[in-house]
Parts: C-alpha cells; structure tokens; sequence
C-alpha cells in the first residue's frame, strides 16, 4: 500500500498535473508539493504526489524497476 | 559483507519492519538469508488492512448492504474475511462494491450519482491519510453532499512504542517506514528510543538500514538516522501534516491482534463531520466472531511466523484466506506464501 512509484511531471493543470513512467500516463494531485515544475520526479501514492524526487536517484529506481 | 564485521561483537539481534512494502521486498529479495545467523527480521503490524479489526469489516459489510449505497474501497480490502461475508461476496451478491485507485475518484463517482450515497473505507497509515483528508477537502468545496469516509486510519509510531515495550517481542532496532516517513519526518521516532532507521524499498536501501542499526546498536548509540533522504526530509511533508491536523482528530483505536491502544488512529474532526459516515448512518448493532484457529494477532506482533499457524498454506491460503494477513497484498502472511514456502 505504501509503494510509490518515481513518475515525471508532463503538464500541470493547477492542483493537477500529468505524469508519466514508460507507457504509463496518469492525472494526478499535486497538492502535498511546493514549486513543482514540468520535468520534476515524484513519488505518486493512491492518486497524489507525495514528495519530490532527485532526478539522478530516480532514473536509477526506474531502471532497477524495468529489470523486474 | 559489512554487516557481518559490525555484527560481530553483538548477542542476538531483533529488527523489527513496520511497513507491509517493506515486508514484501525483504521476502522476495531473501535478504534475511544474506544477514548472519544471529540478526533476526521481524515483520510487524506494518500492513494496515491486516491491523483493520474485523468489526471494521464487518461494520463495512453492513453499509455496503444499505439502500442507493456505493462503497468505494481500495483493492485488497474485497477479499478480507469478515464475520460472515467479505466485500468480494457481497458484490457477487449484488451490493454496489468499486475498487478505487484513490480517495478522489471516489469523490468522482458521487459527483457523477448524485442519488447514490458514497461511502470510501478510509483504510491505510500516514502515507495514505493526507490523501483521503485532501479528497474530503475537494468533496467540502464541491459542496457534495452524498460523499462519506468510514474512517479506519491509524497513526504508526504508538504501534511502535507498544511494541518495544512488549517483553515477549523484545525489539532491539526498527527499519522505519519510508513514505510514512515522507509525510510524518523523523521526529516522532524519537520518542521511541531504540535505534531507529528510516530505509527505502529497495534491497539495497533496507541493507544499508540494516547495516546502520547494527552500527548503531554495537558502539552503544540511540538515535534516529535517515537512509532515505532522497525522498524523506526531517521535518516531512508540512501541507500534508496540516490537512491531517484539519481534517482528523486522533483517537483512540482498535488494532487487529493488539487492542486498543491510546491515540492511535484518526477521525473525521468535528469541521468535517458531515463527512463521516457513522456520524450519517446508523446501522444496527453487529455481532462480531472471534477468529478460529487464525494466529494473525501473534504475527502482526511478530512472537510468531506464518509457518508456525496450523492453517497456513493448507487452509489458509490466499485464494482462501482465514485472516487479512494473507489477502492483503502486504500481508506478512500472503509474503511468506508467496516467496517463502
């Protein structure tokens, strides 16, 4: 339940943005984030970016997750 | 391997996870057979649909069996066994059951039924909680008025305190949730005091956790350390924090296999009562049964593995699960089931 999943911001639509990880696109709510822009890495739970993430440390999670 | 050379000097050693995530990726990497013989791994009461008491289920049961009701739920709350029935049922019976991704596509679907009444099981930690706190917020300002929360959110760290001062569990050091932490900071660990380590999912984030306990506990030290600083700051996710503080008000609550304890959970504060759903309906009083030969208690407290409950992987399993902690996704139980049998 707690798994996240590092996502990039496309778009930003006020308190929404899309993201996207590989083929995956999604609309979610950027609520919890201060200053976020367009290439930012987040961590999305259950609809909502719960933090922001270092781009470097995120394509490496990304690449650890497309082994599996 | 590091942790070989720290562990060394030390008696045994008992680190106990609280996060289901992080139960699930210790059981598929195999990590505790990496560890030397004298670290164990204890899984605890970290899945938060395995803690739900199944009066919760039972009472969820009973709403989704009311007139023009939707109950929206997340996934692996369907199949969790109440005293008689299980969501999963109840839908092949006929109730209006949705699985939902989120708390605001609940919000969605009664906007778009404004005669149906939707009822979301607000089921989950501090990861989850600011989600459903920020949806009841949208819901307030969109005016709606057939949204409700059946709220059976629970606060980590009193789990945590309890636990350590168990004498049949005997805790030397916890691996600390990591999107938890995302929210609530390093903070409320303090008052715990045993080491305390917050790591990522990954298996190379909960051996470098690892690898930071055992350094902590062999030069004597009792503090909290962040593994995860690529996502957890130390004073958390402050919008987050101050949804919760609006939308909730702490009480106490009971948890599976433990009991109440003291502050421990969260409901709809009085500003958002009409929110509530057992503030809006009324059910008949229920009667719930106590388990028969399911140990989930002993497991979500970690004094017991599921190799040692008589039903597990014979009449537990997850196409037939006893108890929740061998549905849920998390579940220490479902875990073992899956990787370590």
């Amino acid at each position: 339940m707690c798994l996240a999943i590092p996502m990039k911001i496309k778009k930003i639509e006020g308190n929404r943005a899309i993201v996207s990880s590989g083929s995956v696109e999604r609309r979610i709510a950027i609520d919890f984030l201060t200053n976020s822009k367009i290439g930012d890495y987040v961590m999305v739970h259950a609809g909502f970016a719960i933090e922001k993430l270092d781009p470097k440390q995120a394509e490496e999670t990304l690449e650890i997750l497309r082994r599996i | 391997m590091a942790i070989f050379e720290k562990a060394r000097g030390l008696d045994s050693v008992n680190l106990m996870e609280v996060c289901g995530t992080h139960t699930m990726s210790i059981c598929k990497s195999g990590i505790r057979e990496m560890l030397p013989e004298h670290i164990n791994l204890i899984s605890g009461p970290g899945c938060p649909v395995c803690v739900s008491p199944k009066s919760y289920i039972d009472k969820a049961i009973a709403f989704s069996r009311l007139p023009d009701v939707i109950l929206a739920t997340f996934g692996d709350m369907l199949k969790v066994p109440g005293s008689n029935s299980s969501l999963a049922e109840e839908r092949a019976n006929g109730s209006n059951v949705k699985v939902v991704y989120s708390c605001l596509d609940a919000v969605d679907i009664a906007e778009k039924a404004p005669d149906k009444k939707v009822i979301f099981l607000g089921i989950g930690f501090e990861t989850t909680s600011p989600t459903v706190a920020a949806s009841i917020v949208y819901a307030h300002k969109k005016k709606l008025k057939n949204f409700f929360v059946y709220s059976g959110h629970k606060i980590i760290p009193p789990a945590m305190k309890m636990l350590v001062a168990d004498n049949d569990i005997n805790i030397h050091g916890f691996i600390c949730p990591a999107h938890v932490s995302a929210i609530i900071g390093t903070l409320p660990y303090k008052a715990i005091n045993i080491p305390c380590v917050i790591a990522g999912f990954e298996p190379l984030d909960i051996l470098q956790g690892i690898l930071m306990l055992v350094e902590q506990l062999a030069s004597g030290e009792t503090k909290v350390e962040n593994q995860y600083k690529r996502i957890v700051k130390d004073h958390g996710n402050k919008k987050a924090l101050d949804l919760l503080k609006d939308v909730f008000k702490v009480e106490d609550s009971d948890w599976r296999g433990i009991g109440v304890l003291p502050k421990s959970g969260m409901k709809l504060s009085k500003r958002y009562s009409m929110f509530d759903a057992e503030e809006e309906f009324h059910l008949p009083k229920i009667k719930t049964m106590p388990d028969k030969g399911c140990i989930c208690g002993s497991i979500l407290k970690g004094i017991k593995k599921p190799s040692e409950c008589a039903l597990f992987a014979k009449k537990c399993t997850p196409e037939k699960p006893q108890g929740a902690c061998m549905v849920s996704s998390e579940g220490t139980c479902a875990a073992y089931y899956k990787y370590r049998r």
